[in-house]
């Protein structure tokens, strides 16, 4: 990275630090299937009573970023105003075969498959429009993987606020603790986005974390 | 079978732009060899590499890469000054080829077929 772009960076951590926006874009991130619609959905249905997307158990359902703006959290008296930005799931590898399971014919395989590419470029390319993440992750799965290590890391580089939001937790095999073990720098709220369950401690940690 | 592994020096890496190393890992996964780096990447040019990638995956001969690197040490008080990052071991290979068994802090197993 060169000189103008850490400098880039530095100005603009110092910008979100000083000049406070009335208005917050927060990235919904993470690995395909880990249930960032279903926790934008659950998000929206609170706060403004609509959802963004449809989930499905086909990897790469999200193959655009969505946006909605304006959502206005409140908790305990303190509120935040956030654009939902909810992403494409990030992977290192696309193979149209992985769809085919699903029932989906080559051509819509192909097709889902082409998509999927430019929408993790998308999702990639969001980073540096975002004033903090919330990064999902299947508390049933490794979290250690480096899909995981890398948004980690490219959000750290930023300097941008983030909190891990380890979902699924209605499922018996979820480990929280896992996630926390592996990413202990940084704040975890367990959830079930699809249940609803703890989500009150996750807009907590958003208004803290965010406002 | 036969499997080439190119393993790329520390001092190599120096050398290299961002762009540069990524054409090389590229150029040499997308002719199915593996490719391990002494120091690794930083995250954003991990970031960048998929970028990259997802613009030439080809449906058919190419799906994509497997990457598997060591997660970044806490930087020194020089390195936070300076603002530089510095990425650790990294192996990379065709994701039809190079597939992770067990990735832990100090440990990355990988199967090669």
């Amino acid at each position: 990275m060169g000189f103008f772009a850490g400098l880039k960076k530095k100005l603009r951590f110092l910008y979100r630090l000083f000049l406070r926006k009335d208005k917050l874009k927060i990235g919904i991130y993470g690995p395909p299937n880990a249930g960032k619609t279903t926790l934008a959905n659950r998000i929206l249905r609170d706060w403004v009573g609509e959802i963004i997307g449809t989930p499905s158990e086909i990897p790469h359902e999200t193959r655009r970023v969505k946006l909605r703006e304006g959502v206005k959290i409140q908790v305990d008296g303190k509120s935040i105003t956030i654009d939902v930005v909810d992403t494409p799931g990030i992977a290192a590898k696309v193979d149209f075969h992985d769809f085919l399971k699903y029932g989906l014919s080559e051509e819509e395989a192909k097709r889902r498959a082409k998509e999927a590419t430019e929408g993790v470029i998308e999702a990639i390319k969001w980073l540096d429009d975002l004033d903090g993440i919330l990064l999902v992750m299947d508390a049933t799965e490794d979290p250690y993987t480096q899909v995981n290590v890398t948004i980690v890391g490219n959000i750290e580089a930023r300097k941008l606020p983030l909190i891990i939001v380890a979902n699924k937790i209605d499922l018996p095999t979820a480990s929280p603790a896992r996630i926390k073990a592996a990413f202990p720098q940084h704040q975890v709220v367990p959830v079930s986005a699809l249940k609803g369950i703890n989500i009150d401690a996750l807009y907590k940690a958003m208004a803290e974390k965010f406002g | 079978m036969v499997m080439e592994v190119n393993l790329i020096s520390k001092e190599k890496l120096s050398k290299m732009g961002s762009m540069e190393k990524i054409r090389m890992i590229l150029d040499s996964v997308k002719e199915g060899k593996i490719v391990v780096l002494e120091t690794g990447l930083t995250p954003e040019e991990e970031a960048k590499l998929i970028e990259v990638t997802m613009l030439e995956i080809d449906h058919q001969n190419f799906v994509g890469i497997e990457l598997e690197s060591y997660p970044q040490k806490e930087k020194s008080f020089l390195s936070r000054i300076l603002g530089k990052r510095q990425g650790r071991m990294t192996i990379i290979g065709p994701a039809n080829k190079l597939k992770t068994l067990e990735k832990r802090e100090d440990l990355i197993r990988a199967l090669i077929t």
